[in-house]
């Protein structure tokens, strides 16, 4: 079974479709780059991976069961735009927050463990209003892996990381896939995602222009993909 | 983790933020004092005539002042994308619902339990002979305005023009519950109990609030996800 | 051809009303109020239609959730419109009544209080819609509101009612008087006629409506392009 499959997805605004008969099937374990212009329609694809909205037409499944289900939602590990933590409370208490939101066994413990994973368990009383750009991006990645998902929706995560946050995230992303979890990554970032992609997909214009697996041809030539299936 | 836990979880978390910031609750405090006064300069505030418009003036304050910790409910988790994180999570948006609810609660009773004394004060009325009534109706309006208040803030929170679409559209809705409250407050203030006549009020008070509980516990989902 | 039949249909129509309005004007005078009476005619006829419309929205509000089809979502913004407009003009025709008799511009009088209220509550329908950009989100909006909106309704008409039974009797437009038999049938006629109207307004809208959604997704098409 597909850790993530996206049968015939259309998403219409109005009569306006922004994702057109979209087919993906993930398998357990893979890595996707999920790459394509502006507008192509990434985000909107992974927000509906992930449940924050529903497809006008066709399916999405996550090992089988829809997005919205209570227990894939556990399953699941999302980092969109903004780094989804409260400015007023502190990165210890954020974490606890969602850790109890996820029903972890202890929360508290959890918590601790994932500040030390991302370097913040000095500053994990400080509230996050009070961090640094770099911190607050550490903390986000903390909050998306803390429950331990099998799967892991991330969109465009390199974008503006300072090099810690970075280093950072490629460890804890190479830690889970050699831990067999499933990523589904959009990006633009060619260089850092491909090194770590196992399948390679385009989107153009709602369309998936090409998906296969990576080859060494792309991570020699990241703009490869572009160049060959994108139309203008 | 079960449905109540998780509603006390967001619940505390709001509560905890408010706490911390302030920012909409020293905010109502501060409205509900200027309304208090204003009206004060508006009528003469003696005995007889400030009785009968007692319920009206209060549930005016309680109203316009729960306004401004309504509409903060669903808007604090803009900033940093939190409402995502929360959609997210294995909560159901019944829960979400319900734990912001209950904060919105508290904080805008908390306002109103400071406002009594002080309209006592400022128009010189004494309010308690009928107490636990009192504080009866309060609940059961405060509730009202609550859980419209909180589901219509999930509505507009990413719309254009929020802080006014909140009022305009949970204030016309409102109008027999606030009608029913400030009947029942106007009596009990002036000493009268709930009556065989007042009753109704009350009963129609309830059903209003278990009615749209109810139909907003069924629709949030399809407000916060579509 | 369809605009053909929604013209002809119209015109029968306000044919109707006319010729009603002549027969009415003609009737005997009602024993208590006197011509103040005959508003009835007109009052009720428009309170029912607008009730009717409501129900329309509220039907089309729930069929959309569930279905997801934009039809219904426009049948529910054709229906609260000519409902808004059929019961604005109520109000204003029913504040001028109200001068003719008590010198006042607005009696609150119960019927009318609540049309008022009632009346507020979907104009702030009309609002949000306006507020929200994207059709899916608008349409969803619209919807939840229009369920809440129509659920209040009658909760509105009971407890407004209920307080001005509970005021000094104030001044009401029909309370007491008798209805001949014989007026029925020009009631009649007219509530007919308030629904034919009511209907091609609200197919005239819909038009309008499909081919601003047409509009619009074009639009939306050549930004991408």
């Amino acid at each position: 079974m597909s850790a993530v499959a996206v049968d015939g997805v259309w998403k219409f605004y109005g009569d306006f479709p922004a994702l057109r008969d979209v087919r993906l099937e993930v398998p357990p374990g893979s890595c996707l780059a999920l790459i394509g212009r502006n507008g192509a329609g990434k985000t909107t694809l992974l927000r509906i991976v992930a449940g924050f909205s529903r497809p006008g037409r066709g399916q999405v499944r996550i090992f089988g069961n829809p997005p919205r289900e209570t227990e894939t939602r556990r399953q699941v590990g999302f980092i969109g735009h903004g780094i989804s933590v409260y400015d007023e409370l502190s990165a210890l208490e954020n974490l606890t927050l969602f850790g109890r939101l996820y029903g972890l066994a202890n929360p508290r413990r959890s918590a601790l463990e994932w500040l030390e994973r991302t370097g913040l368990e000095r500053v994990r009383n400080g509230l996050v209003r009070e961090f640094s750009r770099g911190m607050r991006q550490r903390l986000a990645v903390a909050r998306a892996f803390l429950h331990e998902p099998s799967v892991l929706l991330l969109d465009e995560p390199f974008t503006a990381l300072d090099d810690r946050a970075v280093a950072v995230l490629q460890t804890l992303l190479r830690d889970a896939l050699a831990k067999g979890k499933t990523i589904v990554m959009s990006t633009h970032q060619l260089r850092e995602a491909l090194e770590l992609a196992s399948h390679v997909a385009l989107l153009n214009r709602g369309q998936v222009a090409f998906y296969g697996p990576r080859t060494p041809e792309m991570v020699a030539d990241p703009g490869l993909v572009y160049a060959r299936y994108s139309e203008g | 983790m079960g449905f109540f836990r998780q509603v006390f979880v967001i619940a505390v978390k709001d509560l905890r933020a408010e706490i911390r910031t302030k920012e909409a609750i020293n905010a109502s405090f501060a409205f509900a004092l200027v309304i208090l006064l204003l009206f004060s300069f508006a009528f003469d505030p003696s005995a007889e005539t400030t009785r009968e418009i007692s319920g009206g003036l209060l549930w005016i304050v309680f109203a316009f002042a729960g306004a401004l910790v309504l509409n903060r409910s669903f808007a604090r988790e803009l900033p940093n994308d939190c409402l995502d994180a929360l959609i997210a999570a294995p909560i159901s948006g019944a829960a979400l619902f319900l734990g912001k609810a209950l904060a919105n609660f508290l904080l805008v009773s908390a306002v109103e339990l400071v406002s009594l004394p002080v309209f006592g004060i400022f128009y010189n009325v004494r309010w308690t002979s009928q107490f636990w009534e009192l504080m009866l109706v309060l609940a059961l309006g405060t509730w009202a305005l609550t859980v419209i208040g909180t589901i219509f803030s999930a509505l507009t929170v990413n719309i254009r023009l929020r802080e006014v679409m909140l009022p305009m559209l949970t204030y016309p809705i409102l109008v027999p519950a606030l009608l029913g409250a400030m009947q029942l407050t106007t009596d009990l203030v002036a000493g009268r109990p709930i009556g065989p006549d007042t009753a109704a009020w009350l009963k129609m008070l309830i059903g209003f609030d278990v009615v749209y509980t109810a139909v907003s516990l069924v629709l949030v989902e399809t407000v916060l996800v579509g | 051809m369809r605009e053909k039949i929604l013209y002809v249909l119209g015109i029968v129509a306000l044919a109707i009303l006319a010729w009603n309005i002549n027969a009415i004007a003609r009737l005997p005078q009602e024993a208590q109020q006197g011509v103040t009476f005959k508003i009835i005619f007109f009052h009720v006829p428009v309170a029912i239609t607008a009730l009717t419309a409501a129900a329309v929205a509220l039907l089309g509000s729930v069929l959309f959730l569930v279905t997801k089809n934009f039809k219904y979502d426009a049948l529910a913004v054709a229906v609260t419109e000519v409902g808004l407009a059929f019961l604005a003009a109520n109000l204003v025709t029913g504040s001028i009544w109200g001068r003719e008799i008590w010198g006042v511009w607005w009696a609150w009088d119960a019927r009318l209080t609540s049309a008022l209220v009632c009346w507020l509550l979907y104009a702030g329908y009309l609002m949000l819609r306006r507020a929200i950009e994207e059709p899916t989100q608008r349409a969803t909006f619209a919807a939840v509101f229009s369920i809440f909106a129509f659920i209040d309704v009658p909760i509105v008409i009971f407890s407004i009612k209920w307080w001005q039974n509970l005021q000094h009797p104030r001044p009401v437009f029909w309370a007491g008087g008798s209805f001949p038999p014989d007026w029925t049938r020009h009631f009649l006629w007219n509530m007919a006629a308030m629904l034919l109207l009511g209907i091609v307004m609200v197919a005239v809208r819909l038009r309008q409506e499909e081919a601003q959604r047409e509009i619009d997704s074009l639009r939306r098409m050549a930004h991408v392009l």
